[in-house]
């Protein structure tokens, strides 16, 4: 794509069309320069719009949640972007995503704009480029944002720092997964929802919820446990309720704004530490390889030969300088 | 890193038009294009052609596949067509598989849609036919 080009959909884009939306969703998912000069036009037009993150293990029902969650946000005229993430194949690289089979309804309504994203090899819940994708959406007038994770387990929590407020998903079934997760997936949680709540176990899995969060160190907010029939809307209002109590606490609390600065904070780290990453490794190869034989033969160890590797890749850097 | 515009994932939507239920089909090829390392965005039953083409749109496919077994194809392939076309959606291949005539097939094809496959066809046929045709259509001219 021309640089010319790329302007003429960043204008198309800025007069609400929705086809040149969905192509800056799709260079700034492919990375590289051209995704940069697209998030610095469109940067000024963020408006801080709350993100919600939905994540869960797989078959809790999170795209069926969504999917309710969305249309309570129309009827209150606010206008949503979504984005969905699914797994990439480690084997093919292909992938199917489908997660718009549940928001089908919601295809035709003007008000929101729903993209599915493949992991492309990231291992922690999203897209390496899914909060970007978030940015465009956002800069494209969504009044709210909501993040749909790959059906997770006990250590995908990137979505932690993605989301303002997370909603993390269970349902009768995943009873037994419970002891696993409280390490993880429950602490990141802001709200918990029992989704399926009328399949029998679900009033036991909310008071085993209840009665785990009851031991946790007074905070200034203490995630509630809600049950839900996403697929018959029951509880959907209650959970917008807590969404919104959740994102005033924030607020009020100062949080939103730490929550931020720390995305922003982990964004440029991620960032440095790739940029740094490619440009060291591409200079010390050759280096690395003469290093490994000595610390095969007994003659240094990894951390003399990680010391000397450093401290020549720094004093070249300074030369440059 | 960057890579070229030709090398980039090839993305499909896969839908199943019409009012009946059949979509092992659909479901065979979004299988067969995701392990040719397709992302394949499934849409589900019962998708109307508006569904359809603003699906396309939102998730900028290369291409759309259509599974049509309820004979409605010399109406619904023409409608996906006009509505890709309305919405800016031009340069996506239109492309799918049912029980469809060979007269039907080479009217639609003149209208601009893409290669039909029957019953008989292969996966690998149609992946192959899909990577072709995005290749070309990505090809600068």
């Amino acid at each position: 794509m021309l640089g010319t080009d790329l302007d003429r959909i960043i204008a198309a884009f800025t007069a609400g069309d929705r086809r040149a939306a969905s192509r800056l969703i799709s260079v700034v998912e492919n990375g590289g320069a051209e995704a940069e000069a697209v998030l610095e036009a469109l940067y000024p037009a963020l408006n801080g719009a709350p993100r919600l993150g939905v994540t869960g293990p797989p078959g809790v029902g999170k795209s069926t949640l969504v999917d309710a969650l969305v249309r309570g946000e129309r009827r209150a005229g606010r206008r949503v972007g979504v984005v969905a993430v699914d797994p990439t194949s480690p084997f093919t690289g292909g992938a199917v995503l489908g997660d718009r089979v549940r928001m089908g309804d919601l295809t035709l309504d003007s008000g929101v704009f729903i993209r599915s994203m493949a992991t492309r090899g990231r291992l922690g819940g999203l897209a390496r480029a899914t909060k970007e994708v978030a940015d465009v959406l956002e800069a494209f007038g969504h009044d709210v944002l909501v993040i749909e994770t790959v059906g997770v387990g006990q250590t995908e929590m990137d979505i932690a720092t993605a989301a303002d407020t997370v909603v993390v998903v269970l349902s009768p079934e995943s009873g037994d997964a419970i002891q696993a997760m409280k390490a993880g997936l429950m602490e990141v949680a802001d709200i918990l929802v029992v989704n399926k709540a009328d399949r029998p176990g679900a009033d036991q899995l909310v008071r085993t919820l209840e009665a785990d969060l009851a031991m946790r160190p007074a905070a200034v907010w203490r995630p509630p446990v809600l049950a839900t029939i996403a697929s018959q809307g029951e509880g959907i209002a209650d959970l917008a309720a807590a969404v919104g109590r959740h994102h005033q606490s924030l607020q009020r609390s100062g949080d939103l704004a730490t929550r931020r600065l720390e995305r922003a904070r982990g964004e440029i780290m991620a960032i440095l530490r790739d940029r740094l990453w490619q440009r060291a490794r591409g200079q010390l190869a050759a280096d690395v390889s003469a290093w490994s034989e000595r610390v095969v033969a007994g003659r240094a160890t990894p951390y003399a030969a990680a010391r000397a590797l450093l401290a020549a890749f720094l004093e070249s850097v300074e030369d440059k300088a | 890193m960057e890579r070229a515009d030709t090398e980039r994932t090839i993305r499909v939507l896969v839908a199943k038009a019409g009012l009946d239920g059949h979509d092992r089909g659909a479901k065979v090829v979004a299988r067969a294009l995701r392990d040719a390392g397709m992302e394949v965005i499934y849409t589900g039953i019962r998708q109307t052609p508006a569904m359809i083409a603003e699906a396309a749109v939102q998730e900028d496919v290369d291409a759309v596949g259509l599974s049509l077994l309820s004979g409605a194809h010399m109406h619904i392939f023409p409608e996906v067509l006009r509505l890709l076309r309305e919405k800016g959606g031009d340069d996506i291949l239109l492309t799918g598989g049912g029980c469809i005539g060979d007269e039907d097939m080479a009217a639609l094809a003149a209208l601009g849609v893409g290669r039909l496959f029957g019953p008989g066809a292969s996966t690998r046929e149609i992946v192959a036919y899909i990577r072709a045709e995005v290749a070309s259509r990505r090809a600068p001219t």
